[in-house]
């Protein structure tokens, strides 16, 4: 009964092309955006702010990037460790090699450089695709793993190959207690989900859906498959890059190469398969799932007084999530945000069957 | 000269290895044309059951204990994952094998344990020199690695007699021509599919069987397969010779390049080496060495 758009009336184009068209949606995120930026910061203790929503957030973030690439323009990739760590590192140098710079302006010359490096690593997806696709792309994987624990010059020749962020300001405001990176993050993601969310909704986007869908098709209509395509490693790995500076600087402080492993990519893939393949919503809905997992598989047992060892746990997180996979790409290969768009259509019906 | 040929014949019989690896995928993707990414997943899982049963059974029992534990798996994923998917994309199936291969490296460390396991079953082990007449002081090479060798010919020689000579052999090279006329000459394609898959099992139970034997059953064992993909991408991703032919290449080629180039680029280039190879060769020859069919231009 309350989900129901009966009487709201399209009278204008903007009307017509808003991005949320219904009334009850926009309530609904504005509702969303004040707990987030509102509630959470007074409410919510340290632990659940640094565990929870700053990994969410910034896995968020990534898996839309992921998703640019795979689920809009049909590329797969294995390699969004890989870019993430491009972002990191860049992110590092620019911050100690050029201090006075805006941590603002590094986040975003970081994300270009990914977006760069992701170009190149692009280039095959020219001439080949699907499977060996994702070879090349676990290619560059497995090369920037090691080109940043190997080459000294990435890590400012610190002897371990282990990297400090310094100190973080920005406008004079130093970013120092969880409530301040935590808002930080959310500006970011905020901004970032945002533009995503338009740009696939606009030419560019469309000009990748026709590749994905049908590159042949496409190229007749008059897209170009080298633009479309590079133009989405690009963004994809901007975002990507984005995201690991992010991830580096103001989730983990210090870190190592391993921090963005080929782990870190399939968990990603992973995050998008179950999330929603094509869907911005579902990038969020699927790195909540996939953070959830193992804090329930912690959580349920001890409280249902059979605690299991770590090593179970891990194991255990390896079956579901292959499991899941699994089953989401045989049942519902959209996703949750396909089942969530299922239940608001059952409910604009509700109480009645048709 | 003496050392160049060992490190050559290192990087070989590191390349046999890869190539029992590569065979696997080889045979899945030929017959149903599913990337199998979990086929080093199955590798640690069956050289895991081994392992475990060789604690209670005598060699040859737990060998075949192993075996139905492989044909089990196929016929597992066969009705849950294979049968549900039918006719979907190959890169939906590729990722269906991502999660395979995720819960079964799971599954197999809780039920069998994720400790190191010694695998020993009497594969001899010793170094001993060859070609003494050709080179002074001739040539050290592990007994063991010949002993691989000549255990991946014999697979090889095997699998060609099974497709060219048997009658299930010739339904699988019709299934793997056309899925379609198969089907409608009466060849049943889930029971291929469950014979391929258990094939490819077995593969992977001696890729277990060697790889355990040389570094200990263990996780990374798993890890080895995405070895194997550079090299089906030289050898072409249809191809049983192909996938012995390119992982030689790319053992050679990577031990070569670690020793000789390496030192430039501060080492550890064999991770990333191969992959680059493989790049390299796609943009000239993107079928692979001995591949059919051309990719579709994009």
């Amino acid at each position: 009964m309350l989900y129901r758009e009966a009487g709201q009336f399209k009278t204008s184009y903007d009307d017509d092309q808003a991005v949320f068209p219904i009334r009850q949606d926009r309530w609904g995120m504005a509702f969303i955006l004040a707990v987030a930026y509102v509630a959470l910061p007074f409410f919510a203790t340290d632990y659940f702010i640094t565990s929870i929503m700053i990994p969410f957030l910034i896995y968020a973030l990534a898996a839309i990037g992921l998703n640019l690439l795979t689920g809009y323009c049909g590329q797969v990739s294995l390699g969004t460790g890989g870019f993430m760590a491009v972002g990191a590192y860049a992110a590092y140098n620019l911050a100690i090699r050029v201090p006075e710079l805006n941590l603002i302006v590094v986040f975003i010359l970081s994300g270009g450089a990914a977006a760069m490096v992701g170009v190149v690593f692009g280039i095959p997806s020219l001439r080949i695709k699907g499977f060996y696709l994702a070879v090349a792309t676990l290619a560059a994987q497995f090369f920037l793993d090691w080109a940043f624990s190997r080459i000294k010059w990435f890590t400012n020749y610190t002897p371990s190959g282990s990297v400090a962020a310094p100190p973080l300001d920005i406008f004079g405001f130093a970013i120092n207690t969880p409530d301040r990176r935590y808002f930080l993050i959310l500006v970011i993601v905020t901004v970032m989900a945002l533009a995503a969310k338009n740009l696939v909704r606009g030419r560019v986007g469309r000009s990748w859906m026709a590749i994905r869908d049908m590159d042949i098709a496409a190229e007749i209509i008059g897209i170009r498959p080298l633009r479309a395509k590079l133009s989405a490693f690009a963004v994809s790995s901007f975002f990507a890059g984005v995201a690991g500076a992010l991830w580096a600087f103001l989730h983990l402080g210090a870190w190592e190469p391993l921090a963005f492993d080929i782990n870190r990519s399939f968990l990603l893939l992973f995050m998008v398969i179950i999330g929603g393949l094509g869907s911005i919503l579902g990038c969020f809905l699927g790195a909540a799932f996939i953070l959830m997992v193992p804090l329930a598989l912690n959580q349920i047992p001890t409280a249902l007084g059979m605690p299991l060892s770590t090593a179970m746990i891990s194991h255990l997180e390896f079956m579901i999530f292959g499991a899941l996979i699994v089953f989401f790409l045989i049942v519902e290969p959209h996703g949750l945000a396909r089942l969530w768009a299922l239940g608001k259509e059952k409910l604009r019906l509700w109480p009645f069957p048709h | 000269m003496g050392f160049f040929i060992e490190v050559l014949f290192g990087g070989f019989l590191a390349g046999v290895l890869y190539a029992l690896v590569a065979l696997g995928f080889v045979l899945i993707f030929k017959a149903s044309g599913v990337f199998n990414f979990a086929q080093g997943a199955m590798v640690l899982f069956a050289a895991l059951s081994l392992v475990r049963l060789l604690e209670w059974l005598p060699l040859p029992l737990a060998l075949a204990a192993s075996v139905l534990i492989m044909i089990a798996f196929a016929f597992v994923v066969e009705r849950l994952v294979l049968r549900p998917l039918v006719n979907q994309e190959g890169i939906i199936l590729f990722m269906a094998t991502i999660g395979v291969s995720y819960f079964i490296d799971g599954f197999g460390q809780t039920i069998w344990g994720s400790d190191v396991y010694k695998l020993d079953i009497g594969l001899p082990n010793e170094p001993v020199f060859i070609l003494e007449s050709v080179f002074e002081g001739g040539v050290l090479v592990n007994a063991f690695d010949l002993v691989a060798a000549v255990i991946a010919g014999l697979l090889v020689a095997v699998l060609a007699i099974f497709f060219q000579k048997t009658r299930i052999g010739r339904a699988l090279r019709a299934v793997a021509d056309d899925h379609q006329a198969a089907q409608s000459v009466g060849i049943p394609l889930r029971d291929i599919w469950v014979i391929v898959w258990s094939t490819s099992g077995i593969v992977a139970l001696v890729a277990g069987i060697v790889w355990g034997s040389a570094l200990g059953v263990q996780f990374s064992i798993s890890l080895v397969a995405l070895k194997a993909l550079p090299v089906l991408i030289l050898g072409g991703f249809t191809s049983v010779p192909g996938a012995i032919v390119g992982g030689l290449i790319i053992g050679a080629g990577e031990k070569l390049a670690e020793v000789y180039i390496g030192p430039f680029f501060g080492g550890g280039i064999e991770n990333w080496f191969a992959y680059m190879l493989a790049l390299l060769f796609l943009l000239v020859r993107p079928q692979g060495l001995f591949g059919e069919r051309i990719i579709e231009r994009v």
